[in-house]
């Protein structure tokens, strides 16, 4: 059933800056991007918070850049905005491959980068792509900024490091030297929820995260390191089980989610070129 | 010009693309309240205490107490209450009702119910409540048994099924004095429905009014597949329990959410087949019994029953059937009408069950369907003789010839793709003596250019106007754009019966053209303008006339059910994913044989959307139910195919006039849906998948059997030899034993 | 405050709620009723609008966020767009319900998209009725008819 309205206050800042001292001054307060998130719990009646920050205008927060050999994206980079850069097209081809994947148009047309990553869903599609390429989440507030690699962000199911007076103004993504896989494994082939979710490269060694198949988004550290010292791709499949805690859920099976994962490894290393 | 058979536009196109068409939402009254259900949270036990933890001020409460008539939902048995007393069957029952002006305020209002639960039981083979059994008897079963070379086992499940119009369930309900009845108290009711006299059947028992204080307008309404044949009665009655009270309009729009959890859905169910084959692949006896979980009221189950159990031998030659049917208590939300109505249910086994005899014997698919399938002549398992409309081989052969399905087969296999067919018919009307009960009425009126339409039979999508329009121009020689069509509105139109079970085109386009006939008739060789100058108004108004050679006896179930068949076959491909078990269908072809196609274009927009429905039933569309309650109540957790899980679908049309459908038509609104999954899944089959449910969700398909020979586990399959086979009732699959 | 916008090329005010949605806003103050909810859960498109020319939920957007934007509606097609008439003429529009939605999402995909861009660009606008393609051959035909 539809929450009400009525008793629910919103600021509206003009700068970041503004945004962040409002955040320190009239906080907690919770921050509105494309509201895709935000809005579907308004309307199922979920939404218990009553004092919002409406970030849509900070334009600052929306721009594409290079920096250094890698990007950096603004957290209030719109998944059709990333799919359409060329600048991701060229150097991170996979995060736009996840962005393309994302809901339908309207969706991608409101749904921001930081919104996907703050909403903190464990299926949310841009995360293990963000884990795969090393990406740093440069978080900002009154007092300052604070750099966190993406793999230190989450504390759990949907719990973050991220504190109430801070927001996400960007990701920073070194440059992925090697190939870039992404797959997304949904409940029907658009607008879907992930079931599985992985993306990889293969810089000097394999990186590989996947999502949905735990409460967080998760890197394969021991996978991984098999992969780097030579495992073949029947143990590595193998490794990648034990690291992996995929639950029963509405959409899916624990079984079918490592099995899916498990054979989704074994496609992108043998694309990779590995044996 | 002659309107029938060409693609003259849609009566209410125009106003559907300009968004001028005016749904149940888009519509407001001067002192409108709005109208939210308390329902319960649980499937089963007794209310203890009801408290209004809010401030009532401003607000309408209405419970059982505030009903004047009887609380019940009038429509086949009297079980279901329209706010429940004490005892609660299911989650989302309606208890409590409120209303107030300030939609904020409605929402915020916080009730508590307090209940006693008791055991639920949610299995319906283990019910102790049966809403209905139904036998159908051919022949002698154990010689059909006797005659046998092979004896075939198989049970299939399916799943429930939701409608998901795109537009929710709503109603306004409007009282009196501007009403009919006056001071006295009348109601209009304003909304979404198929139905309009079902709905004006339900209110006067509730209200305890008479006929004519009681007047339905059915309002543009998006979408219905069945889910708006019995519910809008549910929903109208506590619209009008709200206005009557508050003495003001009251409108209720069910959110997404409510809609999926507190309205009807397709029937689940258990098919077990035991199947009687010669070494060259005739049917010699079938058995079948059909099991439906008929949630916690009757509703239309016994119907829903009848269809299913009617459609179960599926369109095919077998001198020896019995089909056992039965629909039992649960404790979930009731299920209900929905497209196809019992048959999508039990062909669905039919033909799952028909690959594996085919299988079995080592016989082509194509070739035991054409061997047994129904030829003219022939008779159904209720003694149906068929007439020459019966279409069953041609429809097969010319989706075979289409897709080059033989080679096309040989060609796939032991790749990730597999080709699968479905065979199957749909009975036009009413089933049985249905109709001659329903005694329906159309009217004709004459108008200054042509004629009025006035029937009650709902425009939700799939034409009804434009195809009503079409017979009665060219019945009455003048344009199609010279026809008009009224407002489906119990104050104007008579009962023309139910918009369902395929019964509009040729059943109630059947009476329309009577009427123009007489129509014409009368007018001779005046214009409509000389007539009415001449004569004055004129309205003609005609009632369902059974033809005489349709006989049927409901104590023996014997008879022909249904007026006609239409017939048609599916072919699909599909292609699994190796890494994740998704099944694609990557071709869809369609033979459809009916009747004549009034408007083919309309006519291949319900074969077209029929079959996406009948894809997301195959692969995807799958309701999660916990604790009695739908868990994945939500667009994005119950999936229905988008543009991306929608294949290309060839549609062929094929025509074999039916004698008393209104220019050779028959029915084709529901049959589409009938085919695609037992073809989806025979497609699996034949990929290496061997399953028996529905929907085939990539989870399951990775835990099916594998279909190919060499790895055939023995107990996967039952077969056993003739010599070693037992009777039906020796083996269990006679009547459901609990689990 | 009130916050303005221009609906079908008409500036207009509007007070309420900075939160309230935007379909709410063109639905009720605006009597804009052309606009669907069918879900109010961003999946069915059935509310979708142009918001600078872009499609979007309008379910989902609130009101404080489209402040001085462009917003066009079924209603301001005024009923001579070509695939207006091709959707009456192609069975595009069934039960109509996600008709609005569904044509300005089509509007959204340019002069003559291909198949894939067609299917891609819709998969956010679900429709019950049809199975999409005669959707497809109406956006098709309209594609035809605009070039001449
Ligand atoms: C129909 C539909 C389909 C969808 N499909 C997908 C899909 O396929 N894959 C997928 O991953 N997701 C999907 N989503 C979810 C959603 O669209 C994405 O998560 C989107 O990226 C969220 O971004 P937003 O800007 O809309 O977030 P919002 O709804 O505005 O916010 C989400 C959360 O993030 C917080 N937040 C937002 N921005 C910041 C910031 N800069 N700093 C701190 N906190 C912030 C908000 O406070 C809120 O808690 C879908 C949603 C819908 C409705
Ligand atoms: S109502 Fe907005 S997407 Fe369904
Ligand atoms: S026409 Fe009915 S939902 Fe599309």
């Amino acid at each position: 059933m539809r929450g009400s309205i009525s008793n629910r206050r919103l600021f509206e800042p003009r700068s970041l800056r503004d945004a962040l001292r409002m955040l320190r001054d009239e906080g907690p307060l919770v921050p509105m991007a494309g509201c895709t998130d935000l809005y579907v719990s308004l309307n199922f009646g979920t939404l218990k918070d009553t004092r919002f920050l409406n970030l849509w205008r900070l334009d600052a927060l929306r721009k594409i850049e290079t920096r250094g050999a890698g990007v950096s994206i603004g957290a209030l980079a719109t998944h059709t905005n990333i799919m359409r850069s060329a600048l991701v097209g060229k150097r991170l081809p996979m995060l736009a491959a996840a962005c393309r994947e994302i809901g339908g148009v309207q969706i991608q047309n409101r749904g921001t980068l930081g919104g996907n990553v703050a909403n903190a869903s464990p299926a949310g599609d841009t995360l293990p792509v963000l884990a795969a390429a090393d990406a740093v989440v440069v978080l900002a507030s009154a007092g300052g900024i604070r750099r966190v690699p993406f793999t230190a962000f989450y504390t759990g199911y949907r719990r973050s490091v991220m504190r109430p007076d801070e927001l996400i103004v960007a990701f920073d993504i070194p440059a992925v030297h090697g190939r870039q896989w992404f797959r997304k494994v949904g409940t029907r082939a658009a607008q879907a929820i992930s079931k599985v979710v992985m993306a990889a490269c293969d810089d000097d060694r394999p990186r590989i995260a996947v999502g949905s198949v735990g409460p967080t988004v998760v890197r394969l550290p021991r996978t991984e390191a098999a992969l780097a010292s030579g495992a073949s791709i029947a143990d590595a499949r193998r490794t990648l089980v034990d690291e992996i805690t995929p639950i029963d859920d509405l959409r899916s099976t624990a079984e079918y989610r490592r099995r899916v994962a498990a054979n989704l490894l074994a496609r992108c290393l043998t694309e990779f070129g590995m044996s | 010009m002659r309107a029938v058979g060409r693609n003259v536009l849609r009566k209410d196109g125009v106003s559907k693309v300009t968004g001028a068409a005016r749904y149940i939402d888009d519509l407001t009254f001067p002192n409108l309240l709005y109208g939210r259900t308390i329902r319960s949270t649980i499937p089963a036990g007794e209310i203890a205490g009801v408290h209004l933890n809010f401030d009532t001020a401003g607000f309408t409460i209405v419970d059982y107490r505030d009903i004047a008539g009887r609380n019940i939902v009038a429509l086949i048995e009297d079980d279901q209450p329209c706010l429940a007393e004490r005892e609660i069957r299911h989650v989302a029952e309606p208890i409590l009702l409120l209303a107030h002006a300030d939609r904020e305020r409605l929402l915020a209002a916080d009730v508590q119910i307090d209940y006693r639960a008791s055991t639920p039981n949610y299995d319906p083979a283990a019910s102790a409540i049966t809403f209905k059994t139904i036998t159908i008897d051919k022949g002698d079963l154990d010689r059909g048994f006797a005659a046998a070379d092979r004896i075939v086992e198989g049970e299939y499940r399916v799943g429930h099924q939701e409608q998901l119009y795109i537009e929710p369930n709503g109603v306004i309900a409007v009282p009196g004095p501007d009403g009919p009845g006056g001071d006295e108290g009348g109601i209009v009711i304003y909304g979404s429905m198929q139905c309009p006299y079902y709905v004006h059947r339900a209110i006067t028992v509730l209200l305890d009014l008479p006929d004519d204080h009681v007047r339905i307008i059915q309002t543009e309404t998006g979408g219905g597949f069945g889910g708006k044949e019995e519910y809008p009665s549910m929903i109208a009655g506590h619209a009008a329990l709200l206005a009557r009270k508050a003495r003001r309009p009251v409108k209720i729009i069910y959110d997404r959410v409510e809609d999926m959890l507190a309205t009807t859905k397709r029937h689940p169910g258990i098919i077990r087949h035991r199947t009687g084959v010669t070494r060259d692949g005739r049917l010699t006896a079938m058995e079948i019994d059909v099991l439906l979980d008929g949630g916690a009221y009757a509703t239309l189950s016994a119907v829903v029953l009848s269809r299913g159990v009617i459609h179960a031998s599926g369109p095919y030659r077998c001198d020896h059937i019995r089909v056992r049917g039965r629909a039992t208590m649960t404790n979930t939300p009731p299920n209900g009408a929905f497209r196809g109505f019992g048959a999508p249910q039990t062909q669905f086994a039919t033909e799952v069950h028909m690959d594996r005899i085919a299988d079995a014997l080592g016989l082509d698919p194509v070739r035991v369907r054409d061997i047994n399938a129904l030829r003219p002549g022939d008779t159904t398992a209720t003694g149906q003789r068929l007439g020459r409309d019966c279409s069953a081989r041609q429809v097969l052969r010319e989706a075979v010839a289409r897709t080059d399905f033989t080679r096309r087969r040989k060609a796939l296999a032991g790749s990730n793709r597999g080709i699968g067919l479905s065979l199957f018919f749909h009975g036009s009307g009413f089933t049985g003596g249905g109709e001659v009960k329903l005694a329906s009425k159309a009217a004709l009126a004459l108008t200054e250019r042509g004629a009025r339409i006035l029937v009650a039979s709902t425009e939700i999508g799939q034409g009804t106007r434009t195809m009503h329009a079409q017979i009665v121009a060219d019945t009455l020689g003048v344009p199609y754009d010279c026809i008009d069509v009224n407002a489906a509105d119990t104050g104007e139109v008579p009962n023309s019966g139910p918009t369902v079970a395929s019964r509009t085109c040729m059943i109630v386009g059947r009476i329309l053209q009577r009427c123009a006939e007489d129509m014409r008739a009368r007018l001779g060789a005046m214009t409509p303008r000389q007539y009415l100058r001449a004569h004055g108004p004129l309205v003609v108004t005609k009632e369902y006339e059974k033809p005489s050679d349709i006989t049927w006896d409901d104590s023996s179930y014997r008879g022909d059910a249904y007026g006609s068949y239409g017939w048609a076959c599916d072919v699909v491909e599909v292609e699994v994913d190796r890494d994740t078990w998704q099944a694609t269908p990557v071709a869809f072809t369609t033979v459809h044989e009916i009747g004549k196609a009034i408007h083919p274009m309309l006519a291949k927009g319900q074969i077209e959307g029929g079959s996406a429905q009948g894809i997301g039933y195959a692969l995807i569309e799958e309701v999660v139910m916990r604790d009695g309650r739908m868990a994945n109540g939500q667009l994005t957790n119950y999936t229905i195919p988008t543009t991306l899980d929608t294949p290309a679908i060839e549609v062929v049309m094929l025509e074999n006039p039916y004698k008393h459908g209104p220019f050779g038509a028959k029915g084709v609104g529901e049959m589409p849906i009938d085919g695609p999954a037992p073809a989806v899944i025979n497609a699996l089959r034949h990929a290496g998948f061997d399953l028996r449910e529905i929907p085939a969700t990539p989870e399951k398909i990775m835990r099916a059997r594998s279909a190919s020979p060499e790895q055939r586990r023995p107990s996967a399959e039952r077969e056993s030899l003739r010599s070693s086979a037992r009777s039906g009732s020796e083996l269990g699959v006679g009547p459901q034993r609990a689990k | 405050m009130p916050i303005t916008l221009t609906i079908n090329g008409t500036r207009t005010r509007i007070t309420a709620h900075p939160m309230t949605r935007l379909l709410d806003v063109l639905r009720e103050d605006c009597g804009l009723t052309g606009t669907k909810e069918g879900c109010g859960e961003g999946e069915c498109g059935a509310c979708t609008v142009l918001l600078d020319g872009v499609p979007v939920n309008s379910c989902l957007v609130p009101l404080a966020q489209a402040d001085g934007t462009h917003v066009a509606t079924i209603e301001g097609l005024r009923g001579r767009h070509p695939l207006q008439r091709a959707f009456v003429e192609h069975g595009g529009a069934q039960c109509g319900i996600c008709t609005p939605g569904m044509i300005m999402a089509a509007v959204a995909l340019g002069r003559k998209p291909s198949m894939d861009a067609m299917r891609v660009g819709l998969a956010g606008n679900l429709c019950r009725c049809t199975g999409y393609w005669a959707i497809y051959r109406s956006i098709r035909s309209a594609a035809g008819a605009s070039k001449r």
